[in-house]
């Protein structure tokens, strides 16, 4: 058995779109009327890994730190950007700076900590290990904060006449919303938890297939897997605990008042 | 003890000239819409004027720490919260919300026994009534031994009994403690049986105070 990993023949992707003829002639037949949707979703997931792969190619080659420092950009900026296009809540600018700002800190300190402590890679901005495990990172930190703003402005919104019964008694803004931080932070962290139950088990986790597939020994996948999970359990809960005691401080204005909502 | 100067919020208050004296048992009266519960709520900073300045024992509400000013002037609102956990937990909120020492469980009875809350320390406080809910509320405020106690008319869903027992402990408490209490009711008859001042409000109209001779 060879452990090279065997390359795909143009042909051969083309015989994977048989995939998804398969899946518009089900939508046609029971007039489900998807086929738009299914044929824009197709076209854009090809233009845009094409595309992906030959920006990573060009960045491999480059040995060029700007590259890597470009890229970490462009990553934190869509990710703080599909935050704030997925919360059905209406964000203020505060909250939304603080969501960049948690975002940020709370990435790049894990993954900084991740690359140089804990892989030590070389040269240090090796885009190889530096993109794919920023990506990893980012991306699972994002849906954490995603669902930190989520809890935030709801238990902000439904638990408003508690918050401000316990200002009434005395409460600092912070004591007033503890119960609504710690759940906003307990719900944000629980899916990464839930995950690592899961792994290995019900699924093999992306990253690992991709270095089984790629001809990397199961065993050194595994360690790499163990370690970049660590990693994404120390960067969601870093960035989400910044969000939230961060976050829960723009409900109030500077005379320890809630703000109103339609203000 | 508290003077108001050109105070405008919104156009819910318009008021040019008023004080509120200590040691007295003020009613903030009008019509329903008239702004009587944002007037005290202005009382301790949940909300501040847009216009105009709010002097409190000689200083600017502005100029007060709104935490602290909170721990002395309390607000029991119309319909308090209670908190989940047993009928003791939400006794002793108040005191550790403001960061002073709990108190024994005796002094929590005795405070029970003054509400005429006939529960145990342990019950559950979600469960007790709507009546029961705003005495446990009450109990807690009188715990926290406020100088200036704000109460606004408890919730029409309560009985008339009961209303009237909160008023009156709180009246009590009050005028035995030497405290002050500003108190919002709908009822003419309640602001002329209890208080010793009697303030008309009205976004439109200026500010009318009465003396009720005692």
């Amino acid at each position: 058995m060879s452990n090279d990993i065997m390359n795909l023949q143009l042909w051969q992707i083309g015989a994977a779109y048989v995939f998804i003829a398969l899946l518009l002639v089900i939508v046609r037949k029971r007039g489900i009327g998807r086929e738009r949707e299914i044929l824009i979703a197709s076209i854009r997931m090809t233009l845009q890994l094409v595309l992906v792969g030959y920006v990573l190619v060009y960045i491999f080659e480059s040995t060029n730190p700007l590259m890597t420092i470009l890229a970490i950009a462009v990553m934190e900026a869509f990710a703080i950007d599909n935050i704030f296009k997925r919360t059905q809540e209406k964000l203020t600018g505060r909250l939304k700076k603080i969501i960049a700002f948690s975002m940020v800190t709370g990435t790049l300190t894990s993954i900084f900590y991740f690359l140089f402590v804990v892989i030590r890679i070389y040269p240090w901005f090796n885009p190889q290990y530096f993109i794919p495990i920023a990506g990893m990172i980012i991306g699972n930190s994002m849906t954490g904060i995603s669902l930190g703003v989520k809890g935030i402005a709801e238990g902000m919104r439904n638990k408003r006449a508690l918050v401000e019964s316990s200002l009434m008694l005395g409460a600092t803004p912070a004591r007033a919303s503890r119960e609504i931080v710690n759940s906003a932070f307990d719900s944000a962290i629980l899916p990464t938890i839930n995950s690592m139950v899961g792994m290995g088990i019900v699924s093999l986790p992306g990253m690992m297939t991709g270095q089984i597939l790629s001809g990397t020994s199961p065993l050194i996948a595994t360690k790499y897997q163990i370690a970049i999970m660590l990693g994404i359990v120390g960067s969601v809960a870093l960035s989400v605990i910044l969000f939230v005691i961060l976050g829960y401080r723009t409900f109030f204005n500077q005379e320890d008042q809630l703000i109103h909502l339609d203000e | 003890m508290y003077r108001f100067e050109n105070v405008r919020f919104r156009d819910i208050i318009n008021i040019d000239k008023l004080t509120i004296s200590e040691h007295l048992v003020t009613s903030i009266v009008g019509p329903s819409g008239s702004g009587k519960t944002t007037f005290i709520r202005l009382l301790n900073k949940l909300i501040s004027p847009d216009e105009g300045e709010i002097i409190y024992m000689g200083k600017p509400l502005m100029e007060w720490d709104s935490v602290e000013l909170r721990r002395r002037v309390v607000m029991l609102p119309q319909q308090p919260a209670i908190y989940s956990g047993t009928v003791k937990d939400n006794l002793l909120k108040g005191l550790l919300y403001s960061e002073r020492e709990p108190v024994s469980d005796d002094v929590l009875l005795k405070v029970l026994e003054s509400v005429k809350l006939n529960k145990d320390l342990e019950d559950n406080a979600e469960l007790l009534s709507g009546g029961e809910k705003q005495r446990l509320a009450l109990g807690r405020v009188l715990l926290m031994e406020p100088d200036v106690l704000l109460l606004d008319e408890p919730s029409s869903a309560l009985d008339d009994k009961t209303e009237l027992m909160i008023i009156e402990e709180v009246v009590e408490y009050t005028r035995r403690n030497n405290k002050t209490l500003v108190m919002v009711t709908h009822s003419n008859r309640i602001a002329e049986d209890f208080s010793d001042r009697i303030i008309k409000i009205s976004p439109d109209e200026p500010v009318q105070v009465r003396e009720v001779s005692r």
